[in-house]
């Protein structure tokens, strides 16, 4: 536990806080140094644990492949090759099932979601105690290395994925088609094209919303069972620990998978014309 | 759990690994396996192929090896035709020398009676000849008894 002893609240909240470096009206820019300071900043603050674990994640991503692709042989693969072509024809495959079209965008797309995420989230799979605790040691009063569990991350790829969805729509059906689209589907008659803008937009909108959620969601609250479970004294928290993690892995995997193939969904159905 | 820069950084970051793994990531894995599957397929090809070639070759071995048995099988045929054929001609000439040679002595023979036959009747007629001198003490002119002597000779 960190500090001297805080109460379980206490310790809740400083595991839930993120490392936030931002704009505060008072003292400028500079580091929060509590949750409500970070609060202050409103939108014009960075959550540099999220930032740089996840791009640290993603980095690891690009690195591992990169090494894979680069060493890839048309040979008899094997290591860390093997693990790679496993994991680029999983994608392959569900991609080809699920994505009725060409852009070949999409395979890589949903390649880096699904890695990148899923090595994000295996983040958790670390004590929660390891990296604040070790942080606070080195000064930093912050650390929460779990990017999926920070809206803000799960929501800025869901918004990446809108922006490709609105881009696409646009591209395949033309800016008078995806308009046409909004307005005159699910009822087809001019009268009704208000009462279907609000459904379409509003049916749009929480495509991303959804995405960006539905991971955060399970994300956060799988992240506080373990916080919860880390305050039990020390010989009984692996009674607990342990099957939670043993679930998480499937937690992990199964939210990855399905924010990739999600994606891969939404931008189909933005390829297709009605 | 503030809604914040981080976002859009989020966003930023997402589409820099994606550009990227698009860019370099993807392409030469997936070109290997895609390589890697034609090469595979080539091969289950020539495998098939070698393994029908290989049929045909034993195919024709087998016919060779048939034609070859029977080819084998005619010449003994041929062969065991001719010795018996031999032999029989042998058989026959040895028989019709054996009957030649029978009917030569045959003919010997026959000769020989014949001369013994001849003699004998000149004997008998001498000695009828003498036989009758001794009856009649007298010497019979062989030159007027000839005729009468030759008669009694065919008679014998």
């Amino acid at each position: 536990m960190a500090g001297n002893n805080p109460s379980p609240t206490e310790y809740i909240q400083h595991h839930l806080q993120n490392l936030t470096f931002g704009y505060h009206p008072e003292h400028g820019w500079s580091m929060a140094h509590s949750a409500l300071e970070a609060r202050e900043m409103g939108f014009w603050a960075l959550h540099l644990d999220t930032m740089g674990w996840s791009i640290a994640m993603g980095a690891l991503f690009i690195w591992l492949f990169r090494k894979a692709g680069r060493m890839a042989t048309t040979g008899v693969p094997s290591g860390l090759q093997n693990a790679v072509e496993m994991v680029v024809e999983f994608i392959e495959n569900l991609v080809r099932s699920a994505f009725h079209g060409r852009n070949p965008i999409i395979a890589p797309l949903a390649l880096t979601l699904f890695v990148w995420i899923l090595l994000m989230n295996t983040l958790k799979i670390i004590p929660v105690d390891y990296f604040p605790e070790l942080f606070i040691r080195l000064g930093v009063d912050y650390m929460k290395i779990v990017p999926t569990t920070d809206p803000n991350a799960t929501l800025g790829m869901a918004l990446g994925v809108f922006c490709l969805i609105i881009y696409y729509s646009i591209k395949v059906k033309g800016a008078g088609g995806f308009a046409k689209e909004l307005s005159l589907t699910p009822f087809n008659h001019w009268a009704l094209i208000p009462f279907n803008l609000v459904l379409e937009i509003i049916g749009l909108l929480v495509k991303p919303l959804g995405l960006g959620l539905r991971l955060f969601g399970n994300m956060f609250a799988g992240e506080v069972i373990f916080i919860l479970i880390a305050l039990l004294p020390f010989w009984a928290i692996w009674l607990l620990d342990v099957p939670w993690a043993i679930f998480h892995i499937l937690v992990v995997t199964l939210q990855a998978f399905i924010f990739t193939v999600l994606s891969i969904v939404y931008l189909s159905a933005a390829h297709e014309h009605h | 759990m503030n809604i914040n820069m981080t976002l859009i950084g989020q966003t930023i970051a997402f589409a820099i690994f994606v550009w990227f793994c698009t860019k370099y990531v993807w392409p030469p894995i997936s070109n290997a396996l895609h390589e890697r599957q034609k090469r595979i397929a080539d091969g289950l090809d020539a495998a098939s192929r070698a393994t029908r070639d290989l049929e045909l070759a034993q195919e024709r071995a087998n016919e060779t090896l048939r034609e070859s048995k029977e080819q084998a099988s005619q010449i003994l045929e041929q062969a065991n035709k001719r010795s018996s054929q031999m032999i029989e001609e042998a058989r026959e000439q040895a028989r019709s020398e054996g009957e030649r040679i029978v009917a030569g002595a045959r003919a010997e023979i026959d000769q020989e009676v014949q001369r013994a036959k001849e003699e004998l009747r000149a004997q008998v007629s001498h000695l009828a000849v003498s036989g009758a001198e001794r009856v009649l003490e007298a010497s019979v002119d062989e030159k007027a008894h000839r005729k009468l002597l030759d008669k009694l000779a065919a008679e014998l």
